[in-house]
């Protein structure tokens, strides 16, 4: 039974809640078990909002993760709040564009992904929240590429001119997750 | 079909399209409001009728002036605005009408909170409203079993003329998961529900639907003309699901809705660690499944049977009623809209399997006490 829980958190607007939807879409392409659960509550634009997604091959059980395996945080609020709940071998991606201190845990690996800085790099700040989707599934392998660039394009593929720049990002972020976990043990501090 | 992601409200909302449904109304309410907001778009779509009430009370009456006319209807809210529809569902109850309600519970009572809760469950299997009568109560633990149940309860409301509630917590109206629709549907045909609905009375004698009834003999006859049905219910609607329900088993949880869930990630995991528990989970509330539920406590070799809710307790009652002494019966549950973590049911497992007799009320109150009792018994022993 092999399942993979990650936690997705940063402001409202950073697109947190749909980078955890596109994860679990694509989840769906492969046959598996998905479950996308959001914090819901009086929110507000420039909140905090957070959703998990589970992937699993088999049944899955609780919606309510406690300790996910990895946990990709957008913001300073995020890192705080949830560093301390990853599993220990787990992963921890850091948006280094807006976070500027990193983990003392030593037994999680930690990325740092100029998510900000690569969005704005292909053309859009708005695909900050692509730059961490990609950068996971890079180090994480939890999804193919291909199926991921295909609910992309099935998903955000109606404004054309957005979608190159994702496509550009997600390539990036790929390369990225994938070489910074290339030999790396847990507790190695990578920066991508 | 092929499985689609989708949120559990808008879900619901697809699955009442499919099975017939042509009039909702609503009045929105977090956190179910996206069904709304879903079939807003949607019923045009079939020619059907989205329509927004000023106020849950008046939703709860077009639901009975609609159902009267044989057609499918449906409609959806949470706990306090369910609370306000009470007067209807007894009246549509008493009339013997169908149709289909849906309450994403929030926390309790009054206005509560907002977030995921079961503190509904007296209110929709007890009666809820005034007299003698029941809802049948249908309580999925996934989104696909949400959209399952929500297709089957128009045909059930039709077959006993009897309201059927499905609740589920705010879990399962926001969360999203794969769901596949069946290619065959039944739509539910207007036609066989002649004899009884208001379809206009051109070439036919008038039908009156009712249910006051001044003559107590007439009334009394009406009560268990329901009863009957209810009997009808217990004997042919009981759903449940057993979850690694073993002879080995040191406990036996009883559970529903996306709290049995949670347990049966902490059931997976204390396997791993060498400790066997079995989970019951009822998913028609009423009929509640008693003798499925005594069985499996008289076969078993269980010692304890433990029941966790995101409540203060309210199927435990059923479920001391079932059991009636036989096992000792304890509790687990949070309330308010905190919901327990597989960490915490597993915690609480442990300790029941460790001191099988002793009752637990989880709040961090009282497990401070017991600390702080703890504590202070060590002291007083040392100071001996």
């Amino acid at each position: 039974m092999d399942q993979y829980e990650v936690l997705w958190a940063g402001f409202g607007g950073q697109g947190v809640m749909v980078a955890g939807q596109l994860l679990a879409y694509t989840g769906i392409k492969e046959g598996k078990n998905v479950v996308w659960l959001p914090s819901y509550g009086p929110e507000m634009r420039g909140g905090t909002a957070y959703c998990t997604v589970v992937i699993s091959d088999s049944r899955i059980g609780s919606p309510i993760i406690t300790n996910p395996r990895a946990a990709c945080v957008f913001n300073r609020p995020s890192f705080d709040k949830f560093t301390p709940r990853i599993k220990p071998g787990g992963l921890l991606l850091v948006n280094s564009s807006l976070i500027d201190v990193t983990t003392d845990r030593d037994d999680i690996t930690e990325v740092l992904v100029p998510a900000n800085k690569m969005a704005i790099d292909a053309g859009s700040p708005k695909a900050t929240n692509i730059a961490m989707l990609s950068t996971f599934v890079g180090a994480t392998g939890v999804v193919e590429y291909d199926n991921l660039l295909a609910t992309l394009e099935e998903k955000l593929g109606k404004k054309k001119d957005l979608l190159e720049i994702n496509r550009k990002v997600l390539e990036a972020g790929f390369k990225l997750g994938k070489e910074a976990v290339k030999g790396k043990s847990a507790g190695r501090k990578v920066k991508a | 079909m092929a499985k689609i992601l989708m949120k559990g409200n808008e879900a619901i909302g697809e699955a009442a399209i499919r099975a017939g449904a042509t009039n909702y109304f609503c009045y929105p309410i977090t956190p179910q409001t996206e069904v709304a907001e879903y079939l807003a778009r949607r019923m045009p779509e079939v020619g059907g009728v989205f329509l927004q009430a000023e106020s849950e009370v008046a939703v709860g009456n077009m639901l009975f002036g609609a159902a009267a006319t044989g057609r499918r209807v449906f409609t959806t809210s949470s706990s306090p605005g369910i609370s306000l529809m009470q007067e209807a569902i007894s009246y549509i109850a008493g009339a013997q009408l169908p149709c289909v309600l849906l309450n994403i519970m929030r926390g309790g009572p009054g206005l509560g909170g907002i977030l995921p809760a079961q503190s509904d469950y007296f209110q929709a299997t007890k009666g809820g409203g005034h007299g003698d009568y029941r809802l049948m109560v249908l309580a999925p633990s996934s989104i696909q079993e949400a959209v399952d149940l929500t297709m089957d309860a128009f045909p059930l409301a039709e077959k006993y003329r009897n309201p059927v509630m499905i609740i589920g917590d705010g879990m399962i109206g926001q969360m999203m998961e794969p769901v596949e629709f069946p290619d065959e549907v039944d739509k539910g045909d207007p036609a066989t529900n002649e004899g009884w609905a208001a379809t206009g009375a051109r070439d036919r004698k008038p039908r009156v639907i009712k249910s006051l009834y001044l003559d107590p003999y007439k009334l009394e006859e009406n009560s268990y003309v329901l009863h009957e049905k209810y009997e009808q219910m217990k004997q042919h609607e009981v759903r449940y699901e057993r979850y690694k329900i073993s002879a080995k088993n040191d406990l036996l949880i009883v559970s529903y809705g996306t709290m049995a869930r949670i347990c049966q990630t902490a059931i997976d995991e204390l396997e791993q660690e060498g400790v066997s528990v079995g989970l019951f989970r009822p998913i028609t509330l009423f009929p509640y499944p008693e003798k499925e539920l005594r069985k499996e406590i008289e076969a078993r070799n269980v010692k304890n049977v433990l029941v966790v809710e995101m409540s203060c307790g309210q199927m435990l009652e059923d479920v001391e009623r079932v059991v009636q002494g036989v096992k000792p019966v304890t509790f687990f549950g949070r309330t308010g809209g905190i919901v327990p973590s597989p960490e915490e049911a597993k915690e609480q497992i442990k300790n029941m399997i460790k001191k099988p007799t002793r009752a637990k009320k989880a709040s961090k109150a009282t497990a401070k006490k017991q600390a702080a009792k703890k504590k202070s018994s060590k002291r007083q022993r040392k100071d001996a």
